[in-house]
Protein backbone atom coordinates (compact mmCIF):
# COMPACT_ATOMS: atom_id res chain seq x y z
CA UNK A 1 0.00 0.00 0.00
CA UNK A 2 1.25 3.47 -0.90
CA UNK A 3 1.91 5.83 1.95
CA UNK A 4 -1.22 7.58 3.02
CA UNK A 5 -1.23 11.27 3.84
CA UNK A 6 -3.96 12.89 5.95
CA UNK A 7 -4.72 16.60 5.77
CA UNK A 8 -7.41 18.60 7.54
CA UNK A 9 -7.49 22.06 5.91
CA UNK A 10 -9.57 24.86 7.40
CA UNK A 11 -10.72 26.58 4.22
CA UNK A 12 -12.47 25.47 1.03
CA UNK A 13 -9.63 26.87 -1.09
CA UNK A 14 -6.98 24.98 0.85
CA UNK A 15 -8.95 21.73 0.43
CA UNK A 16 -9.33 22.32 -3.32
CA UNK A 17 -5.61 23.06 -3.65
CA UNK A 18 -4.70 19.81 -1.86
CA UNK A 19 -7.08 17.70 -3.96
CA UNK A 20 -6.14 19.39 -7.24
CA UNK A 21 -2.42 19.20 -6.52
CA UNK A 22 -2.27 15.50 -5.65
CA UNK A 23 -0.83 13.07 -8.18
CA UNK A 24 -2.38 9.82 -6.95
CA UNK A 25 -5.79 8.71 -5.72
CA UNK A 26 -7.47 11.13 -3.35
CA UNK A 27 -10.55 10.87 -1.19
CA UNK A 28 -12.51 13.53 0.59
CA UNK A 29 -13.12 12.46 4.19
CA UNK A 30 -16.40 13.70 5.62
CA UNK A 31 -18.15 11.11 7.80
CA UNK A 32 -15.89 8.37 6.49
CA UNK A 33 -18.50 5.63 6.94
CA UNK A 34 -17.94 4.47 3.36
CA UNK A 35 -14.36 5.66 2.72
CA UNK A 36 -12.90 4.05 5.86
CA UNK A 37 -14.61 0.72 5.17
CA UNK A 38 -13.39 0.80 1.55
CA UNK A 39 -9.83 1.45 2.77
CA UNK A 40 -10.09 -1.22 5.45
CA UNK A 41 -11.24 -3.81 2.91
CA UNK A 42 -8.60 -2.73 0.33
CA UNK A 43 -11.19 -1.62 -2.22
CA UNK A 44 -9.37 1.70 -2.46
CA UNK A 45 -5.82 2.75 -1.64
CA UNK A 46 -5.81 6.53 -1.61
CA UNK A 47 -2.56 8.48 -1.25
CA UNK A 48 -4.27 11.52 0.20
CA UNK A 49 -7.25 11.91 2.51
CA UNK A 50 -8.59 15.44 2.80
CA UNK A 51 -10.70 15.74 5.94
CA UNK A 52 -13.08 18.63 5.25
CA UNK A 53 -14.72 18.77 8.68
CA UNK A 54 -12.63 21.70 9.92
CA UNK A 55 -14.04 23.90 7.13
CA UNK A 56 -16.91 25.95 8.60
CA UNK A 57 -18.99 26.09 5.39
CA UNK A 58 -19.40 22.32 5.19
CA UNK A 59 -20.60 21.99 8.79
CA UNK A 60 -23.43 24.54 8.93
CA UNK A 61 -27.21 24.36 8.71
CA UNK A 62 -28.55 27.83 7.91
CA UNK A 63 -31.70 29.50 6.60
CA UNK A 64 -31.02 31.15 3.22
CA UNK A 65 -33.45 33.04 0.96
CA UNK A 66 -36.44 31.34 2.54
CA UNK A 67 -34.85 27.93 1.98
CA UNK A 68 -32.10 25.99 3.72
CA UNK A 69 -28.40 25.56 3.13
CA UNK A 70 -26.94 22.41 4.65
CA UNK A 71 -23.20 21.75 4.69
CA UNK A 72 -22.15 18.59 2.91
CA UNK A 73 -20.41 17.28 6.06
CA UNK A 74 -23.30 17.88 8.47
CA UNK A 75 -23.92 14.49 10.07
CA UNK A 76 -27.17 12.59 9.84
CA UNK A 77 -27.84 12.91 13.57
CA UNK A 78 -27.20 16.67 13.48
CA UNK A 79 -29.79 16.98 10.72
CA UNK A 80 -32.28 14.64 12.41
CA UNK A 81 -32.02 16.73 15.61
CA UNK A 82 -32.51 20.06 13.77
CA UNK A 83 -36.19 20.77 14.45
CA UNK A 84 -36.66 23.56 11.88
CA UNK A 85 -35.07 21.62 9.02
CA UNK A 86 -37.06 18.51 9.95
CA UNK A 87 -40.26 20.54 9.76
CA UNK A 88 -39.30 22.08 6.42
CA UNK A 89 -38.16 18.87 4.66
CA UNK A 90 -39.62 15.79 6.39
CA UNK A 91 -39.06 13.61 3.32
CA UNK A 92 -35.34 14.38 3.31
CA UNK A 93 -35.29 13.40 6.98
CA UNK A 94 -37.12 10.14 6.12
CA UNK A 95 -34.16 9.30 3.89
CA UNK A 96 -31.43 10.45 6.28
CA UNK A 97 -32.98 8.48 9.15
CA UNK A 98 -32.54 5.28 7.17
CA UNK A 99 -28.78 5.70 6.63
CA UNK A 100 -27.43 2.97 8.93
CA UNK A 101 -27.60 2.90 12.70
CA UNK A 102 -27.59 5.76 15.20
CA UNK A 103 -23.81 5.23 15.40
CA UNK A 104 -23.40 5.42 11.62
CA UNK A 105 -25.58 8.53 11.43
CA UNK A 106 -23.37 10.06 14.12
CA UNK A 107 -20.71 10.29 11.39
CA UNK A 108 -22.38 9.79 8.00
CA UNK A 109 -23.24 12.81 5.86
CA UNK A 110 -25.53 13.57 2.90
CA UNK A 111 -22.49 14.68 0.90
CA UNK A 112 -20.90 11.30 1.41
CA UNK A 113 -24.13 9.43 0.75
CA UNK A 114 -24.37 11.21 -2.62
CA UNK A 115 -20.69 10.97 -3.61
CA UNK A 116 -20.37 7.31 -2.63
CA UNK A 117 -22.79 7.01 -5.57
CA UNK A 118 -24.56 3.84 -4.52
CA UNK A 119 -27.80 3.54 -6.53
CA UNK A 120 -29.45 2.47 -3.24
CA UNK A 121 -28.33 5.51 -1.17
CA UNK A 122 -31.34 6.43 0.96
CA UNK A 123 -30.97 10.20 1.13
CA UNK A 124 -30.44 10.68 -2.60
CA UNK A 125 -33.97 10.09 -3.99
CA UNK A 126 -35.23 12.46 -1.28
CA UNK A 127 -32.66 15.11 -2.26
CA UNK A 128 -33.54 14.75 -5.93
CA UNK A 129 -37.28 14.92 -5.24
CA UNK A 130 -36.66 18.02 -3.12
CA UNK A 131 -35.04 19.73 -6.10
CA UNK A 132 -31.93 20.31 -4.03
CA UNK A 133 -28.81 21.72 -5.64
CA UNK A 134 -25.24 20.91 -4.73
CA UNK A 135 -22.65 23.68 -4.43
CA UNK A 136 -19.43 22.34 -5.89
CA UNK A 137 -16.10 23.98 -5.19
CA UNK A 138 -13.09 23.25 -7.33
CA UNK A 139 -10.00 24.63 -9.06
CA UNK A 140 -12.17 26.52 -11.57
CA UNK A 141 -14.35 28.12 -8.91
CA UNK A 142 -17.80 27.43 -7.53
CA UNK A 143 -20.81 26.05 -9.36
CA UNK A 144 -24.31 25.00 -8.32
CA UNK A 145 -25.77 21.93 -9.99
CA UNK A 146 -28.87 19.78 -9.58
CA UNK A 147 -28.21 16.84 -7.26
CA UNK A 148 -29.34 14.32 -9.90
CA UNK A 149 -26.42 15.32 -12.16
CA UNK A 150 -23.80 14.18 -9.62
CA UNK A 151 -23.99 10.35 -9.69
CA UNK A 152 -23.16 8.90 -13.11
CA UNK A 153 -23.08 5.21 -12.19
CA UNK A 154 -22.36 2.94 -9.23
CA UNK A 155 -19.41 4.51 -7.40
CA UNK A 156 -18.97 7.20 -10.07
CA UNK A 157 -19.73 10.93 -10.02
CA UNK A 158 -19.52 13.88 -12.40
CA UNK A 159 -17.13 15.71 -10.07
CA UNK A 160 -13.84 16.69 -11.76
CA UNK A 161 -10.41 16.38 -10.19
CA UNK A 162 -10.06 18.75 -7.29
CA UNK A 163 -13.80 19.27 -6.92
CA UNK A 164 -15.99 18.41 -3.96
CA UNK A 165 -19.43 19.31 -2.65
CA UNK A 166 -19.42 22.04 -0.02
CA UNK A 167 -23.15 22.29 0.65
CA UNK A 168 -26.68 21.61 -0.49
CA UNK A 169 -29.43 24.15 -1.02
CA UNK A 170 -33.09 23.35 -0.47
CA UNK A 171 -35.27 25.99 -2.10
CA UNK A 172 -38.21 27.70 -0.45
CA UNK A 173 -41.40 25.74 -0.99
CA UNK A 174 -44.90 27.10 -1.60
CA UNK A 175 -47.60 26.52 1.02
CA UNK A 176 -49.29 23.11 0.91
CA UNK A 177 -46.15 21.25 -0.08
CA UNK A 178 -45.02 17.92 1.30
CA UNK A 179 -42.35 15.35 0.65
CA UNK A 180 -41.67 11.76 1.66
CA UNK A 181 -39.14 9.02 1.12
CA UNK A 182 -40.07 5.41 1.52
CA UNK A 183 -38.02 2.32 0.83
CA UNK A 184 -38.69 -1.37 0.74
CA UNK A 185 -36.37 -3.62 2.75
CA UNK A 186 -36.95 -7.05 4.31
CA UNK A 187 -35.86 -5.64 7.70
CA UNK A 188 -37.03 -2.39 9.24
CA UNK A 189 -33.52 -1.19 10.21
CA UNK A 190 -29.91 -1.73 9.17
CA UNK A 191 -30.68 -2.78 5.61
CA UNK A 192 -30.09 -1.61 2.06
CA UNK A 193 -32.97 -0.47 -0.13
CA UNK A 194 -34.42 -2.99 -2.56
CA UNK A 195 -36.38 -0.04 -3.93
CA UNK A 196 -36.60 3.56 -2.66
CA UNK A 197 -38.95 6.33 -3.76
CA UNK A 198 -38.76 10.06 -2.98
CA UNK A 199 -41.77 12.26 -3.79
CA UNK A 200 -42.21 16.00 -3.35
CA UNK A 201 -45.48 17.65 -4.29
CA UNK A 202 -47.37 20.93 -4.00
CA UNK A 203 -51.15 21.43 -3.84
CA UNK A 204 -53.20 24.53 -4.63
CA UNK A 205 -55.99 25.83 -2.39
CA UNK A 206 -58.46 23.29 -3.82
CA UNK A 207 -56.15 20.34 -3.20
CA UNK A 208 -55.09 19.89 -6.82
CA UNK A 209 -51.46 18.95 -7.35
CA UNK A 210 -49.65 21.78 -9.15
CA UNK A 211 -46.07 20.51 -8.99
CA UNK A 212 -44.39 17.19 -8.29
CA UNK A 213 -41.02 15.50 -8.46
CA UNK A 214 -40.63 11.73 -8.26
CA UNK A 215 -37.23 10.07 -7.79
CA UNK A 216 -36.49 6.35 -7.71
CA UNK A 217 -33.58 4.62 -5.99
CA UNK A 218 -32.03 1.15 -6.40
CA UNK A 219 -33.75 0.45 -9.71
CA UNK A 220 -31.11 1.79 -12.15
CA UNK A 221 -27.35 2.56 -12.15
CA UNK A 222 -28.19 5.97 -10.70
CA UNK A 223 -31.14 7.51 -8.90
CA UNK A 224 -33.77 8.38 -11.50
CA UNK A 225 -35.86 11.55 -11.72
CA UNK A 226 -39.02 10.37 -13.48
CA UNK A 227 -40.97 13.13 -15.20
CA UNK A 228 -43.73 10.81 -16.40
CA UNK A 229 -44.40 9.79 -12.81
CA UNK A 230 -44.62 13.45 -11.77
CA UNK A 231 -47.01 14.14 -14.69
CA UNK A 232 -49.30 11.39 -13.41
CA UNK A 233 -49.85 13.49 -10.27
CA UNK A 234 -49.88 17.06 -11.62
CA UNK A 235 -53.39 18.36 -12.30
CA UNK A 236 -55.02 15.65 -10.18
CA UNK A 237 -56.26 15.48 -6.58
CA UNK A 238 -53.77 12.63 -6.07
CA UNK A 239 -56.74 10.26 -6.01
CA UNK A 240 -56.78 6.51 -6.62
CA UNK A 241 -56.71 6.90 -10.41
CA UNK A 242 -53.72 9.26 -10.25
CA UNK A 243 -51.90 6.93 -7.87
CA UNK A 244 -52.43 4.02 -10.28
CA UNK A 245 -50.96 6.10 -13.12
CA UNK A 246 -48.06 7.09 -10.87
CA UNK A 247 -47.36 3.43 -10.08
CA UNK A 248 -47.44 2.47 -13.77
CA UNK A 249 -45.12 5.33 -14.76
CA UNK A 250 -42.71 4.61 -11.90
CA UNK A 251 -42.55 0.90 -12.71
CA UNK A 252 -42.06 1.68 -16.41
CA UNK A 253 -38.99 3.81 -15.64
CA UNK A 254 -37.17 1.08 -13.71
CA UNK A 255 -34.05 -0.50 -15.20
CA UNK A 256 -33.02 -2.69 -12.27
CA UNK A 257 -30.58 -5.55 -11.91
CA UNK A 258 -31.23 -8.97 -10.44
CA UNK A 259 -29.36 -9.45 -7.19
CA UNK A 260 -29.69 -11.07 -3.79
CA UNK A 261 -31.98 -8.27 -2.63
CA UNK A 262 -34.53 -8.77 -5.38
CA UNK A 263 -35.18 -9.79 -8.95
CA UNK A 264 -35.81 -7.31 -11.76
CA UNK A 265 -39.49 -8.24 -11.92
CA UNK A 266 -39.88 -7.88 -8.17
CA UNK A 267 -38.19 -4.48 -8.05
CA UNK A 268 -40.31 -3.18 -10.94
CA UNK A 269 -43.53 -4.31 -9.27
CA UNK A 270 -42.58 -3.06 -5.79
CA UNK A 271 -41.52 0.35 -7.14
CA UNK A 272 -45.11 1.06 -8.17
CA UNK A 273 -46.44 0.02 -4.76
CA UNK A 274 -43.87 2.06 -2.82
CA UNK A 275 -44.40 5.08 -5.10
CA UNK A 276 -48.12 5.07 -4.27
CA UNK A 277 -47.46 4.84 -0.55
CA UNK A 278 -44.80 7.58 -0.64
CA UNK A 279 -47.19 9.84 -2.58
CA UNK A 280 -49.88 9.33 0.05
CA UNK A 281 -47.49 10.32 2.84
CA UNK A 282 -46.32 13.38 0.87
CA UNK A 283 -49.98 14.27 0.22
CA UNK A 284 -50.87 14.13 3.92
CA UNK A 285 -47.91 16.33 4.76
CA UNK A 286 -48.81 18.81 2.02
CA UNK A 287 -52.36 19.06 3.30
CA UNK A 288 -51.09 19.82 6.81
CA UNK A 289 -48.43 22.33 5.80
CA UNK B 1 7.82 4.92 5.98
CA UNK B 2 4.36 6.27 6.55
CA UNK B 3 4.29 9.58 8.30
CA UNK B 4 3.07 9.39 11.89
CA UNK B 5 0.60 11.86 13.27
CA UNK B 6 0.66 13.34 16.71
CA UNK B 7 -2.81 13.11 18.25
CA UNK B 8 -3.92 14.58 21.56
CA UNK B 9 -7.21 13.24 22.79
CA UNK B 10 -9.10 13.00 26.05
CA UNK B 11 -10.39 9.54 26.94
CA UNK B 12 -12.67 9.22 29.96
CA UNK B 13 -11.32 12.52 31.28
CA UNK B 14 -7.63 11.64 30.92
CA UNK B 15 -5.53 13.33 28.27
CA UNK B 16 -3.45 11.06 26.04
CA UNK B 17 -0.86 11.86 23.41
CA UNK B 18 -0.31 9.20 20.80
CA UNK B 19 1.58 8.80 17.55
CA UNK B 20 -0.56 7.06 14.98
CA UNK B 21 -0.57 6.18 11.32
CA UNK B 22 -3.24 7.92 9.22
CA UNK B 23 -5.18 4.75 8.40
CA UNK B 24 -5.39 3.56 12.01
CA UNK B 25 -8.91 3.56 13.36
CA UNK B 26 -9.81 5.10 16.68
CA UNK B 27 -10.75 1.55 17.73
CA UNK B 28 -7.25 0.26 17.00
CA UNK B 29 -5.61 3.07 18.94
CA UNK B 30 -7.96 2.64 21.91
CA UNK B 31 -7.31 -1.09 22.09
CA UNK B 32 -3.73 -1.52 20.90
CA UNK B 33 -2.01 1.73 21.86
CA UNK B 34 -3.94 2.78 24.95
CA UNK B 35 -4.77 -0.83 25.97
CA UNK B 36 -8.37 0.16 26.64
CA UNK B 37 -9.65 -3.20 25.45
CA UNK B 38 -13.18 -2.86 26.81
CA UNK B 39 -14.24 -1.51 23.42
CA UNK B 40 -14.61 -4.53 21.12
CA UNK B 41 -14.08 -5.15 17.44
CA UNK B 42 -16.89 -7.14 15.89
CA UNK B 43 -17.10 -6.43 12.18
CA UNK B 44 -14.82 -3.40 11.58
CA UNK B 45 -17.34 -2.18 8.99
CA UNK B 46 -19.84 -0.29 11.14
CA UNK B 47 -22.52 -2.96 11.08
CA UNK B 48 -22.36 -4.48 14.58
CA UNK B 49 -21.87 -1.63 17.07
CA UNK B 50 -19.50 -3.59 19.35
CA UNK B 51 -16.99 -0.73 19.05
CA UNK B 52 -19.49 2.00 20.07
CA UNK B 53 -17.95 4.94 21.90
CA UNK B 54 -19.01 8.55 22.44
CA UNK B 55 -17.00 11.32 20.77
CA UNK B 56 -17.81 14.90 21.75
CA UNK B 57 -21.23 13.76 22.96
CA UNK B 58 -22.03 11.78 19.81
CA UNK B 59 -22.49 7.99 19.71
CA UNK B 60 -20.25 6.56 16.97
CA UNK B 61 -18.58 3.36 15.84
CA UNK B 62 -14.90 3.73 16.70
CA UNK B 63 -14.04 1.47 13.75
CA UNK B 64 -15.54 4.07 11.40
CA UNK B 65 -13.38 6.89 12.65
CA UNK B 66 -9.68 7.44 12.15
CA UNK B 67 -7.58 8.06 15.22
CA UNK B 68 -6.29 11.29 13.63
CA UNK B 69 -9.87 12.54 13.57
CA UNK B 70 -10.00 12.22 17.37
CA UNK B 71 -7.38 14.94 17.79
CA UNK B 72 -8.72 17.51 20.24
CA UNK B 73 -11.86 15.47 20.93
CA UNK B 74 -13.34 13.99 24.08
CA UNK B 75 -13.82 10.23 23.86
CA UNK B 76 -15.91 8.19 26.31
CA UNK B 77 -15.49 4.43 26.46
CA UNK B 78 -16.85 1.61 28.62
CA UNK B 79 -13.86 1.95 30.96
CA UNK B 80 -15.29 5.27 32.16
CA UNK B 81 -18.79 3.99 32.86
CA UNK B 82 -18.38 2.63 36.39
CA UNK B 83 -17.04 4.97 39.03
CA UNK B 84 -14.38 2.78 40.65
CA UNK B 85 -16.34 -0.15 42.16
CA UNK B 86 -19.64 1.63 41.73
CA UNK B 87 -21.37 0.25 38.63
CA UNK B 88 -23.62 2.38 36.44
CA UNK B 89 -27.32 1.42 36.90
CA UNK B 90 -27.29 -0.05 33.38
CA UNK B 91 -24.36 -2.29 34.29
CA UNK B 92 -26.08 -3.44 37.48
CA UNK B 93 -29.29 -4.25 35.66
CA UNK B 94 -27.56 -6.06 32.79
CA UNK B 95 -26.13 -8.34 35.50
CA UNK B 96 -29.42 -8.58 37.39
CA UNK B 97 -31.55 -9.35 34.33
CA UNK B 98 -28.98 -11.38 32.38
CA UNK B 99 -28.68 -8.81 29.61
CA UNK B 100 -25.55 -10.56 28.36
CA UNK B 101 -24.17 -13.98 27.63
CA UNK B 102 -20.78 -14.02 25.88
CA UNK B 103 -20.32 -10.31 26.56
CA UNK B 104 -18.65 -9.18 23.32
CA UNK B 105 -21.51 -6.86 22.36
CA UNK B 106 -22.10 -5.66 25.92
CA UNK B 107 -19.72 -2.68 26.20
CA UNK B 108 -21.11 -1.22 22.97
CA UNK B 109 -24.69 -1.81 24.06
CA UNK B 110 -24.10 -0.24 27.47
CA UNK B 111 -22.54 2.86 25.89
CA UNK B 112 -25.34 3.12 23.31
CA UNK B 113 -28.06 2.59 25.94
CA UNK B 114 -26.57 5.27 28.20
CA UNK B 115 -26.72 7.76 25.31
CA UNK B 116 -30.36 6.85 24.69
CA UNK B 117 -31.31 7.43 28.34
CA UNK B 118 -29.49 10.78 28.38
CA UNK B 119 -31.66 11.95 25.49
CA UNK B 120 -34.82 10.08 26.33
CA UNK B 121 -35.22 9.08 30.00
CA UNK B 122 -38.58 7.40 29.33
CA UNK B 123 -38.24 5.41 26.11
CA UNK B 124 -40.85 2.95 24.88
CA UNK B 125 -39.78 -0.60 24.14
CA UNK B 126 -39.95 0.22 20.43
CA UNK B 127 -37.73 3.25 20.90
CA UNK B 128 -35.15 1.15 22.75
CA UNK B 129 -35.22 -1.48 20.01
CA UNK B 130 -34.76 1.11 17.24
CA UNK B 131 -32.01 2.97 19.09
CA UNK B 132 -30.10 -0.28 19.65
CA UNK B 133 -30.69 -1.58 16.10
CA UNK B 134 -27.05 -0.87 15.33
CA UNK B 135 -25.83 -3.12 18.16
CA UNK B 136 -25.92 -6.75 17.20
CA UNK B 137 -26.09 -9.52 19.81
CA UNK B 138 -25.89 -13.14 18.67
CA UNK B 139 -26.56 -14.71 22.09
CA UNK B 140 -29.45 -13.22 23.97
CA UNK B 141 -32.18 -12.74 21.40
CA UNK B 142 -32.32 -9.15 22.66
CA UNK B 143 -35.30 -9.46 25.02
CA UNK B 144 -33.17 -9.46 28.16
CA UNK B 145 -31.13 -6.52 26.88
CA UNK B 146 -34.26 -4.50 26.18
CA UNK B 147 -35.71 -5.42 29.59
CA UNK B 148 -32.48 -4.39 31.33
CA UNK B 149 -32.58 -0.99 29.63
CA UNK B 150 -36.26 -0.41 30.38
CA UNK B 151 -35.85 -1.37 34.04
CA UNK B 152 -32.86 0.97 34.31
CA UNK B 153 -34.78 3.83 32.72
CA UNK B 154 -37.57 3.41 35.25
CA UNK B 155 -35.11 3.18 38.13
CA UNK B 156 -33.19 6.28 37.03
CA UNK B 157 -36.40 8.28 36.62
CA UNK B 158 -37.35 7.36 40.16
CA UNK B 159 -34.09 8.40 41.73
Amino acid sequence: MADLRYEAPETLNAAVALLAGASGMTRVLAGGTDVIVQMETDLIEPELLVDIKKIPEVRQIAAENGGWRVGAAVTGMELVEHAAFCKAWPGVIDGVKLIGSIQVKGRATMGGNLCNASPAADSVPALVAAGATARIVGPKGTRDVAVETIPTGPGKTSLAKGEFIASFFFPKRPAHSGDAYLRFTPRTEMDIAVVGVGINLTLDGSGTCTAARVALGAVAPTVLLVNDAAKALIGTKVDAAALDKLATAASAACRPIDDKRGTKEYRIKVTGVIAKRAAQIALERARKS
Amino acid sequence: MTKKYHVTTTVNGDEYEVLCEPQQSLLDVLRDTLTLTGTKEGCATGDCGACSVVVDGRLVCSCLMLAVEADGKKVETIEGMAKDEDLHPLQKNFLEFNGLQCGICTPGILIAARELLKRNPDPTETEVRYWLAGNLCRCTGYDKIIRSVLVTAKEMRGS
